[in-house]
């Protein structure tokens, strides 16, 4: 059966078994009138449940069950009848598939590769039937279990109410099972690169050319991993975003929150918000179609040679990106200093500035130090606009004139294209990211300390 | 002496009153500076490549000439000859252009949408056979650049030669040369011709990914939050689901891009490049988005509510479902929609799960490879074809239409149910 099928049997079968319970319950049982203990809905939906449960159960087993069959056994079929060799396996059955599928014509294939489709065919269709026939028995045998249990002394509201509690709770559970996978995913991957390289070469290393050349007798044939080239471009390429978005978020959050008239705060707090909302990829290529040459010409003016991927440009337009962000964080916090400071301060004959510089910045201090935190974790992580920006060389240099590279650009130009799952090139491209992912949830971990302090102090 | 002083320590303090408040401005003046200066760049360099620049031709439609067998059929139709053809008609108009590479210079003119265009157009009027008739076909990228204004006359980038410029030149005084609106841009497909690309195929991966990501991240999202602000029990086990989804907000975007690419590509074995795991992978980083959103607007559904409810006799479950979920909708929908126009945004993530590929046709499924907008933007921003600078600049502008939209209706939603409440 098809999908669509197969939804369709899903559909009519769950609705059956709902308007069942439902009238269950309609059906006048006792004739001395005793109130069922709940109502016909939660029967239906109690039998209901009781019938998808099980046949959802049934299609999740089969898709994972069901390729850990058919594979082996087409693949016996095609070394019974060719030399197959083991490591072409994997290239075959991929071939097979899709002729099978009708992707590839099969005209080009050779015998022992056609019999292996036929094969596949056959057990595809097998198991297709095999699962039908489970799919509708557990639908069926869930609806008649289900409905046997109702009666007008059944809880079914109890137990449709359990079952949403349980459903519920397994939703909010995602989110750990996503941070989970994150850290198993790179976990795994990083000590299959370890195998690799060594631990030591990789954090300490001050060389990064994963190029891994084909044949071991090439020139380079080791590649070399030292992470530090790619941290010191992080850092400067944040170091540079922070130079611009800090005093500009500050001050842009000061000047909204302290002196600006609320027609002009109801412009221009929006235009900020507009900049938060650009997505990466338009500043990326902001970055190199005007600022990145900008720049190029204005290091001729005052003789300088600056790299066309120069740091400094990606490091501008990420602090540009970054300005909105300080500055909405920055101004809940100030904001949320008590007016009661602010007036001490003005009424003992301070002039606005000296009360924001002497008793409201002191005070908010904290919490601008972790928007500030927040921020340099976002200017780390930032992906698009040093990808587009600023290049792929791993220079070890701190002049923002010439090109560095970022983790987060190693890692995207590692993995897109074709990869082979077993280069240490492609499994450094794991390590990298559970390196980023724990310095930015330690910056994340802290700000977030931080911020929480401050505000139980004044809350 | 005392007043001199302390009218100079009072001018002194105005005049650092003055500096700080300046330095306000000048920050605000440069972040509006800024982005007047990005949207400006993006604007001026890509509405252009709404339209395009063709080349007015009057075709012989001559069965033998364009080599078409009878019966008419589609494929005899398909089959014909169509590139020498339109060859021809150009020759036709210089006709003092003789030698090989002359005529090799000339016909760069052509865009090898122009035989496309002539094709289709005998597709659909086989009755004109043996009619002359009179077609406008696009012109190559080079020349629509330099009708647009966008490729110097001189200097070291020019990519025509002076005798190309002066053929072409004689066609616009002519008149032959046209400056049409390009629907083809907004519904066609990628292309390697900078003048054929369209985002069509990006749009509606987008859509299918959103699609996908909303199907996901909605239910999820809600069920989440109405867990943790209505059922839970502050237990180790809520703290810890709170500090995750916390903490997820702030993951950077690859790490998801590296889950996707680990988990749902190489142990689920979920095809590569589609619109369905990009949608995945966009769901999980809008779940923290539309989580807090519902929490928040959870909230702040009055408690009279809840408490009329349950004196009504309702259980804890049918207060939340019948009374509390729907009154905290409003919000929800609009936190959704800012983390939809968030995921539209996305980029790093699909390029790591290989929405990258070349994909010249609209896809029509979400199992079928395709890109997104914000992919095709990078890869034409990294292409090296001049002419795609117009097309990139000119889908930024659809990307950002499409966020305006999504962050208007937002908006929308919240000032209604506002006035609602009032």
């Amino acid at each position: 059966m098809t999908f669509i099928q197969l939804t369709l049997v899903f559909v009519i079968l769950v609705l059956a078994s709902g308007v069942l319970g439902w009238r269950r319950i309609r059906i006048p049982q006792l004739a001395d009138g005793i109130r069922p203990r709940s109502r016909a809905i939660y029967h239906g939906l109690y039998n209901a449940l009781w019938c998808a449960l099980p046949m959802l159960l049934v299609v999740a087993a089969w898709l994972a069950v069901e390729p850990g069959i058919i594979r082996p056994a087409v693949l016996d079929e095609l070394a019974a009848n060719s030399a197959l060799i083991e490591e072409n396996s994997a290239f075959k059955y991929v071939e097979i598939k899709n002729i099978a599928e009708g992707v590839l014509p099969s005209a080009l294939a050779d015998k022992s590769v056609l019999q292996a489709v036929d094969h596949y065919r056959t057990l595809q269709q097998q198991s297709g039937i095999v699962l039908t026939i489970l799919f509708i028995t557990a639908g069926l045998a869930g609806l008649y279990l289900g409905y046997r249990r109702l009666g007008h002394l059944f809880p079914a509201r109890d137990k449709v109410e359990g079952f949403v509690r349980v459903f519920l709770f397994v939703s909010a559970s995602v989110a750990i099972l996503t941070t989970i996978s994150i850290v198993l995913a790179l976990a795994f991957e990083t000590l299959r690169f370890f195998q690799h390289v060594p631990v030591m070469d990789f954090l300490l290393g001050t060389k990064w050319s994963p190029q891994v050349a084909i044949r071991a007798d090439q020139v380079g044939s080791s590649g070399a991993f030292g992470m530090v080239p790619l941290f010191a471009g992080t850092l400067l390429i944040a170091l540079i975003a922070m130079l611009i978005a800090v005093p500009v978020g500050l001050f842009s959050a000061i000047y909204l929150a302290e002196y600006a008239h609320p027609v002009a705060r109801s412009v221009l707090k929006p235009m900020l918000e507009v900049l938060a909302g650009i997505p990466t990829v338009v500043y990326g290529f902001f970055a190199a179609l005007t600022v990145a040459p900008m720049i190029v010409d204005l290091g001729h003016t005052f003789g300088l040679n600056a790299s066309s991927e120069s740091a400094l440009a990606a490091g501008l337009v990420v602090g540009l990106m970054i300005i909105p962000f300080i500055s909405s964080l920055s101004d809940d916090v100030i904001n949320s200093v008590p007016y009661s400071l602010r007036d001490g301060s003005l009424a003992m004959g301070a002039t606005k500035s000296e009360t924001i510089r002497k008793v409201i910045l002191p005070a908010a201090l904290p919490g601008i130090a972790g928007a500030i935190l927040l921020a340099v974790s976002r200017a780390i992580g930032e992906t698009m606009i040093v990808v587009m920006a600023a290049g792929l060389a791993a220079n070890l240099t701190a002049n923002p004139l010439e090109s560095v590279t970022t983790v987060t650009a190693q890692i995207v130009t590692i993995l897109v294209g074709d990869q082979e799952f077993d280069s240490p090139k492609t499994l450094a491209a794991f390590a990298l990211g559970l390196t980023l992912f724990f310095v930015t949830l330690a910056l994340n971990f802290i700000a977030l300390h931080v911020v929480r302090k401050y505000r139980e102090q004044y809350d | 002496m005392m007043l001199q002083t302390n009218k100079n320590k009072l001018r002194k303090r105005a005049r650092a009153e003055w500096r700080f408040r300046s330095y306000g401005i000048l920050s605000l003046l440069f972040a509006s500076t800024a982005l007047v200066f990005l949207v400006s760049t993006i604007v001026s360099s890509g509405h252009s490549a709404f339209f395009k620049t063709t080349i007015d031709f009057e075709f012989p439609l001559d069965a033998e000439r364009l080599g078409i067998e009878t019966p008419y059929t589609w494929e005899n139709l398909w089959a014909g000859s169509y590139y020498t053809a339109v060859k021809q008609a150009l020759y036709a108009l210089f006709p003092e252009v003789t030698s090989r590479p002359d005529k090799r210079a000339l016909s760069r003119m052509l865009s090898p949408g122009a035989e496309l265009e002539l094709r289709d157009y005998v597709i659909a009027h086989p009755d004109k056979i043996g009619e002359s008739v009179s077609l406008e076909v696009p012109v190559s990228s080079d020349y629509d650049q330099l009708y647009k204004g966008h490729l110097p006359r001189t200097g070291k980038h020019t990519k025509l030669s002076a005798q190309q410029m002066e053929q072409f030149d004689r066609l616009v005084d002519e008149g032959l040369i046209h400056y049409r609106f390009n629907p083809g841009f907004l519904t066609g497909g990628d292309s390697r011709y900078p003048e054929l690309a369209g985002i069509g195929g990006a749009i509606t991966g987008s859509f299918y990914a959103l699609l996908v990501c909303f199907l996901l991240s909605f239910p999820l999202g809600i069920a989440a939050a109405l867990y943790l602000e209505e059922f839970s029990k502050d237990t180790r086990m809520t703290r810890l689901i709170e500090a995750n989804i916390n903490n997820l907000a702030a993951v950077p975007s690859v790490i998801f891009g590296l889950l996707g690419l680990a988990v749902i590509l190489n142990v689920f074995g979920l095809p590569r490049g589609t619109p369905l795991v990009g949608g995945m992978v966009l769901a999980l980083m809008t779940l923290p988005t539309i989580i807090i959103a519902c929490r928040s607007s959870l909230r702040a559904v009055s408690p009279g509510i809840r408490q009329g409810a349950l004196a009504m006799g309702a259980s804890p479950v049918q207060v939340v479902f019948q009374q509390v979920l729907p009154a905290a909708m409003p919000g929800t929908l609009t936190g959704t929609i800012i983390g939809l126009a968030q995921a539209l945004g996305e980029t790093a993530p699909l390029l790591m799960i290989g929405m990258v590929a070349f994909i010249a046709n609209v896809p029509a499924t979400p199992l079928d490879s395709s890109a997104s907008l914000p992919v095709q933007i990078y890869l034409w921003a990294e292409s090296a074809e001049r002419g795609f600078v117009e097309k990139t600049a000119a889908a930024i502008i659809v990307i950002m239409t499409f966020l305006i939209l999504m962050n208007l209706l937002a908006v929308i939603i919240r000032s209604r149910t506002q006035t609602k409440v009032e």
